[in-house]
């Protein structure tokens, strides 16, 4: 499964979009559920199973999912669900074994998708390249509104849209996007931005891997509360604030070059050496040394390698994408190698 | 470090979030991550959400009403206790039967208990009446902030013509 699909990129590894030099990508999900059904976690398999059909029905009926492909989640195996997870495509919750009767529908350049039966009974989720929040929300914003002629979503006059957590309702939004922040890790200065944002009502993710430096500097930013506030407004300010996160690591990065250029070049070149040119990589590695390969882009360091590449090479290392790419089951150390050998090989390319 | 959840292997995993200024730090080995359902770097966590929740109604929704004690959900059969456990709720219908109490919490959690966003295109007309009366009242609440006792006693002319039409 999905043979074809590793091969395709989707559209928000495109390196398109406003700011896709730091912004990876712009993303908004909406929590659904259908009148008078109980939410996902409690109902049988029985009342699953018609969700899903339901679902299925509406989508079929709309226009927008013409291209679209329907999985459910009883044909997925573990690498699928994970494949799936390291594309955006669905939630951890949903790549979970348990609880059957789950679907994901899939749109064309996998720019729209949803998933049934997760912890609601519907996400919808568009995602696309670079700082594009507007036209992401316009985009699920149609999906919800064609959807909601054949379906009827729980709605309370109080409340807005009823989800399974009190924390998604109202609008049921979740706006975030994936930024690259090295400037301001590099400089210590994200702290002082994270205290920033979270005074605004919006939260930051990020994974720390070990020693100092975060794991390719990846954070995502996303609204805290869902209710009180309109969806545009919602967006606005998730847009405002990335724009000012863009402008601080900007100077971040100008510092950087201005105080320690060659030590920074230095980096980005050993970086690229390691890539290119080393026999065993684990994914943490690769992802630490693709954040300085987009820094190098980024500061026009390096030329010749486009930020399409970077961002497909940050999905196709990882775990799942490395054994569908190579089209059967790895170990971490056979990963490890494997890893090695496609980064050459498309470094080498570039 | 070691492994929080383990406390065995090494910790290589760390996690922070930061939800209104409380920081959540989670130090985990590769393994427990991967159970807490953490698969890619790339894939924010949702679970920090959660246990925040959970706080938040460990502080506040312990005790159950009285009133409460006994009743459930007529659609999901969802208790009060249940859902304070779990911090899910089981269907659309438990949000009428607990009301009172999830006013109370999403005012905690959202700073706010109304919606303003969009409706389902067959209730906008229902809503739009209902929509105009809050931004009213917001207007209304600023105007008083700021003194405008002129522009507030407009405001609240307005919002009882509405009222009647409601």
């Amino acid at each position: 499964m999905f043979d074809e699909m590793v091969k395709e990129e989707a559209e928000w590894l495109s390196g398109e979009g406003k700011n896709s030099d730091i912004v990876l990508s712009s993303r908004v999900r909406l929590a659904r559920n259908i009148t008078g059904i109980p939410f996902p976690a409690v109902a049988d398999t029985d009342t699953r199973q018609k969700i899903l059909s339901y679902v299925k029905i509406a989508i079929d009926k709309g226009g927008a999912f013409k291209k679209g492909i329907f999985y459910n989640s009883s044909e997925l195996s573990r690498t699928d669900k994970d494949f799936l997870l390291e594309r955006h495509l669905v939630s951890p919750e949903f790549a979970k074994e348990q609880n059957g009767f789950k679907g994901i529908f899939i749109g064309e350049d996998e720019k729209i998708s949803i998933m049934i039966n997760e912890e609601d009974h519907l996400r919808l989720q568009a995602i696309r390249s670079g700082l594009e929040i507007k036209a992401t929300w316009e985009e699920v914003n149609r999906i919800d509104d064609e959807l909601s002629e054949f379906l009827e979503f729980d709605f309370d006059s109080d409340f807005g849209y009823l989800t399974s957590c009190p924390t998604n309702v109202g609008t049921g939004i979740r706006a975030s996007i994936l930024i690259h922040l090295p400037g301001l890790v590099l400089t210590r200065e994200l702290d002082k931005v994270i205290s920033r944002i979270t005074k605004m009502g919006l939260t930051v993710r990020g994974f720390y891997g070990e020693g100092t430096d975060v794991l390719g500097n990846l954070f995502q930013v996303s609204n805290q509360t869902t209710l009180g506030k309109s969806e545009e407004d919602i967006i606005e300010s998730l847009e405002k604030i990335t724009q000012q996160i863009i402008e601080y690591e900007g100077n971040s990065r100008a510092t950087l070059f201005r105080d320690a250029k060659e030590h920074i070049e230095d980096k980005i070149w050993r970086a690229y050496g390691i890539l290119k040119y080393a026999c065993v990589l684990t994914s943490d590695e690769v992802m630490n040394l693709l954040s300085a390969l987009r820094l190098g882009i980024g500061m026009g360091t390096l030329s010749g390698i486009d930020l399409k590449l970077i961002n497909q090479l940050l999905i196709l290392t990882q775990p799942a994408h490395l054994q569908k790419y190579y089209g059967y089951q790895m170990n971490a150390d056979q990963r490890d190698k494997k890893r090695a050998e496609l980064l050459r090989e498309r470094l080498e390319k570039s | 470090m070691l492994c929080q959840d383990c406390k065995k292997k090494e910790a290589t995993v760390h996690l922070t979030q930061i939800i209104n200024n409380k920081k959540i730090e989670l130090n985990l080995c590769r393994e427990c991550a991967e159970k807490r359902g953490f698969h890619s770097p790339l894939e924010g966590a949702s679970f920090p959400l959660a246990e925040f929740l959970a706080s938040i109604l460990d502080q506040s929704l312990k005790k159950v009403p009285t009133r409460l004690k006994e009743s459930k959900c007529s659609v999901c059969k969802i208790g009060y206790s249940d859902f304070v456990k779990a911090g899910r709720l089981g269907c659309g219908n438990c949000y009428k039967v607990f009301r009172e109490e999830l006013k109370d919490l999403l005012r905690k959690i959202h700073g706010s208990d109304q919606h303003r966003g969009k409706a389902p295109a067959a209730l906008e007309d229902v809503m739009k009446p209902i929509k105009d009366q809050r931004r009213l009242q917001e207007q209304l609440r600023k105007a008083v902030e700021s003194e405008d006792f002129e522009k507030a006693a407009k405001l609240r002319d307005k919002i009882k013509a509405l009222d009647k039409k409601l």
